[in-house]
């Protein structure tokens, strides 16, 4: 029965895989692509990793999927469609492709066994944290240094997504707002936004010990904000805006201030003194969550689009 | 080896292998800088199934995967969609200065947008 399930999800993925590569047009491929996502999210709970379900879901199928829907739409009006490859560039592609695929089954099929596996070590580090999620415990504990860098990926790639808006808008706010917005898509920025921060903080409270966590709970934060920034309710911020840059670094400068902290209080860098690992942890997941909404919702939103208000 | 005798993680890791090729294979063939974004997605979920499945057989100490591949999953997803969040502004600034949203020599007839 399991088999058979698995089997489903599978063909569903590589059916939708395949119409993303054949779909004549780019809106239809996206939407392909968000079922996608949100299949795969399945195939990860049968996986037995309920984090990353959730996290793909939220961002591989959510998040990814809108900015590129708004993408195409900005872009649909182009001058002509962009040719296609040639007849025997894409059977050369097809055959490069087919051996990079067989080799990576041939590493599926002799993987070793028994299974290397640092599951030990991480329940080792589980009992020292007080956490019962090992995921977040590996995360913001076991490898603290992989989520801390990471974040600094992520507001890197603001900072470049910024510096491509024209010299006079630098400083503005994206242009989010759609001038024909739906009575009923206003109404829903209306009335989901107040359920959505409490499953993001419950996400985010749960995550020490259950599935869940900063990433989940940061996408659905963002998912809210983007929603009313969409319909106007709000307006998007102002890139200049002091607050609004300190919020975003807010996020990396405890998580930086509490791994330099360790120098003093424990064994080094990252390190978290005996008996007060979890109150830190949830105190740096608590931040990083807001920094993470604010970052997520500032990189779907994109450049600025009009010269600052003086 | 008969079809029942697989588990769920060969079998997905098996999936991400072909979802690899497929989506290598949509960055190769399509001129059409949004569709390779697309496939370059699709890419990464395949390469990210592999470690699930490398994950799941690393079960042991009473968790039913092992977390560390876990994590970084979670982590690689961020950053994906990081990336992709830059490659789409690259892309819309192409679009704007230039009216095109592929990387091919412009065609004689095409004419050029001047910068706004």
């Amino acid at each position: 029965m399991t088999l058979l399930l698995d089997l489903a999800l599978i063909a569903g993925l590589l059916a939708l895989a395949v119409h993303v590569a054949r779909a004549s047009d780019d809106q239809s491929a996206i939407i392909g692509f968000i079922a996608f996502g949100l299949l795969l999210g399945v195939g990860w709970t049968r996986l037995a990793a309920i984090d990353v379900a959730m996290t793909e879901a939220a961002i591989g199928g959510g998040v990814t999927g809108m900015l590129l829907l708004r993408a195409e739409a900005r872009l649909r009006e182009r001058s002509s469609q962009a040719r296609s490859a040639g007849r025997i560039t894409k059977a050369a592609a097809a055959i490069g492709c087919t051996v990079v695929a067989a080799g990576l089954a041939l590493a599926v099929l002799s993987f070793p066994s028994p299974a290397p596996t640092l599951a030990p070590a991480a329940a080792a580090a589980l009992d020292a944290t007080g956490l019962g999620n090992p995921v977040t415990a590996v995360l913001l504990a076991y490898r603290a240094l992989d989520t801390l860098l990471e974040k600094v990926v992520l507001l890197l790639a603001l900072l470049g997504v910024w510096s491509l808006a024209p010299d006079q808008f630098w400083g503005g706010a994206p242009e989010l707002r759609r001038a024909d917005a739906p009575q009923p898509f206003i109404y829903l920025a209306r009335i989901l936004p107040p359920f959505g921060v409490l499953i993001a903080v419950y996400m985010c409270w749960v995550g020490a010990d259950a599935p869940g966590g900063t990433f989940q709970a940061g996408t659905v934060l963002a998912a809210m904000w983007l929603l009313v920034m969409l319909a106007g309710l709000r307006p998007a911020p102002e890139t200049r805006r002091t607050t609004l840059r300190l919020l975003l670094v807010g996020g990396p400068v405890l998580f930086f201030t509490v791994g330099f902290l360790g120098f003093a209080v424990a064994d080094g860098f990252l390190s978290y003194p005996e008996g007060a690992a979890k109150p830190i942890i949830v105190g740096i997941e608590a931040a990083l969550t807001a920094s993470i909404a604010l970052t997520l919702g500032l990189l779907v939103a994109g450049p600025s689009g009009r010269a600052p208000v003086p | 080896m008969s079809l029942a005798s697989l588990d769920s993680a060969t079998l997905f890791g098996l999936t991400g292998a072909a979802l690899a090729g497929i989506g290598l294979f949509i960055v190769i063939a399509h001129a059409g800088l949004l569709r390779r974004i697309v496939g370059f997605n699709i890419l990464g979920a395949g390469i990210f199934l592999v470690f699930g499945a490398a994950a799941r057989r690393g079960a042991a100490a009473g968790f039913s995967g092992d977390p560390v591949p876990q994590a970084m999953v979670i982590t690689g997803i961020v950053v994906a969609f990081s990336a992709t969040a830059l490659a789409v502004a690259l892309l819309q600034r192409l679009f704007d200065l230039t009216g095109r949203e592929s990387l091919d020599a412009p065609a004689a007839g095409d004419k050029q947008q001047a910068e706004p």
